[in-house]
């Protein structure tokens, strides 16, 4: 479904990605883990267009995204749920759903749709996104990317200064996506939190996935996460 | 005349003042609240808005009225324009960067002038205005023109609030305003955007100098002044603040009549000055100025 094919990417003079290589199949979950500064972030706007790739490819179900101008990624199906979630804080919660709706000019079902998933947005609709508590605005930049009726969703960090009740939602939120046949990548940091989740992680260092294993496998190799995040196992 | 009508007269003035300042301020603060661009041939645009008000109302058979319609299409269509050459061939290709595209409206500013003074040449051009009718007041009598200014542009104001507020485009506006890169995540042209928001600037102060050339008389270096007075009103209203900016030209359009029919236009404008060195050691944000990413 995704192919991100040795793609390097560049701040400046500073290269970040350095012939980073994904492989993702329909319905996967896959995680992206690593240090502060590994590239997980710059991978995923790397994906979304918003940072130039200087070589390489990222082939979604046989289109090369590199060759798109940015703002036509997301209409090929790709939602994104960006680190610090990144609301328009001034809009309404509805008007930020209508900006992912409007996107790939999806219906009104298409909402219908995400405020079951979410139904704690239904009754906030006309509330200033910005007034939301910390886990009502991460549940809805997951209904914002939703709208877009995406069939890839980049989630960045989700998790990041929730509570664990409020972490336990958004895990479940995600299965429900893999229900619905949904592919997902997730950074996160805090293995504990990807564990339940993910179907396959991918370890990034420097710029590179230096290893990927299933969930399985990783549970019964935790010197990795040690080894490629430090902390947190 | 007595303290009141001589009040009266001065709330007029002001009144006429701040719907046209409003109207030009509105024009920048769209621009560099949405691009972040700090358009210094903002006054130019004015400028060239008036000649151009000038030679179609002097070029179209069929007297003042007749005139004045056809500048009003010809003059912002025609300004418009030049403001998307200016955004597809200058701006865009230093990708807005804030501290190179003022220097590259400065040079625009100088070109524009120039090239006025060039076909215009450097005499003041007078404009009749459209209809001439005087309201009677018992103590003086006022131009009704005058009023009609007021009017007009509370319209285009009223106009560009709908747009804003209830429009998809308008939504689409204030997103990108607010966090470009998201914005673009979601599928929004951002540079398409610019470019409807820097010609709808250009337009909109091409507006305000139709509206004002029969009071005010056309003239290569008019532009100075709505200019200065365009940041002061964008400054104190808030950078980006559509609402923050005719507040802001109400403010300043009405102490700037008041105190210029009772004192003198100079202390006019000290005032103008002191107020935004107040706002922004005071809230360097402006009144109503948003936070943005």
């Amino acid at each position: 479904m995704l192919d991100v094919q040795s793609i390097d990417c560049f701040y400046g003079a500073a290269q970040v990605l350095r012939s980073l290589s994904l492989r993702l199949e329909a319905g996967e979950i896959l995680c992206l883990l690593g240090r502060n500064g590994a590239g997980k972030t710059t991978a995923l706007k790397a994906i979304m267009g918003l940072v130039r790739v200087r070589s390489g490819h990222i082939v979604l179900d046989g289109v090369d995204l590199t060759k798109l101008a940015a703002h036509d990624v997301p209409r090929h199906g790709i939602g994104y749920v960006p680190q610090g979630r990144r609301l328009f804080s001034e809009l309404t919660v509805l008007e930020n759903l209508k900006i992912g709706l409007m996107t790939r000019n999806a219906g009104p079902e298409v909402l219908d749709h995400v405020l079951t998933v979410f139904p704690i947005l239904k009754d906030r609709l006309k509330q200033q996104s910005g007034t939301l508590s910390g886990g009502e605005q991460q549940m809805l930049a997951m209904a914002r990317a939703l709208c877009v009726n995406p069939k890839l969703l980049l989630l960045d960090e989700p998790t990041e200064g929730l509570s664990p009740a409020m972490i336990a939602r958004i895990r479940q939120s995600v299965l429900d996506l893999k229900d619905h046949g949904v592919t997902v990548i997730l950074v996160e940091q805090r293995v504990d939190a990807v564990l339940p989740v993910a179907t396959r992680v991918a370890f990034v260092e420097n710029g590179r996935v230096t290893a990927t294993m299933s969930v399985e496998e990783l549970g019964r190799n935790r010197h990795a996460i040690d080894k490629y995040v430090g902390i947190g196992g | 005349m007595s303290f009141l009508p001589h009040l009266l007269l001065a709330v007029l003035e002001g009144t006429v003042a701040a719907a046209v300042l409003a109207l030009s301020a509105l024009g920048l603060s769209l621009v560099f609240g949405v691009m972040r661009v700090v358009n210094v041939a903002h006054g130019e645009f004015f400028m060239l808005g008036a000649m151009l008000a000038w030679w179609t109302a002097k070029m179209m058979p069929g007297g003042p009225f007749a005139g004045f319609i056809a500048a009003f299409i010809v003059a912002p269509a025609a300004v418009g324009a030049l403001a998307f050459l200016t955004e597809r061939l200058l701006l865009r290709r230093i990708n807005y960067d804030p501290e190179a595209t003022i220097v590259a409206t400065i040079g625009l500013l100088f070109v524009i002038q120039q090239m006025a003074l060039t076909f215009f040449g450097a005499d003041a051009k007078p404009v009749a205005a459209p209809f001439s009718y005087r309201i009677v007041f018992p103590w003086f009598g006022y131009s009704g023109y005058k009023l009609f200014v007021v009017v007009a542009s509370g319209a285009v104001l009223l106009g560009v609030w709908w747009v804003l507020s209830r429009t998809r485009f308008g939504l689409i506006m204030r997103v990108t305003q607010f966090d470009r890169e998201t914005a673009t995540a979601f599928g929004i042209p951002v540079n398409t955007v610019y470019s409807v928001v820097f010609v709808a600037g250009a337009a909109l102060v091409a507006v305000a100098a139709v509206l004002i050339v029969p009071i005010q008389q056309a003239h290569y270096l008019m532009g100075l002044d709505p200019l200065l007075m365009s940041f002061i009103v964008v400054i104190i209203g808030g950078l980006g603040s559509i609402k923050g900016s005719v507040i802001a030209a109400f403010m300043i359009g009405m102490t700037d009549g008041v105190i210029s029919v009772f004192f003198s236009p100079t202390l006019a404008s000290i005032i103008s000055t002191l107020a935004v060195a107040f706002v922004l050691v005071v809230r360097p944000q402006g009144l109503f100025g948003a936070e943005t990413r």
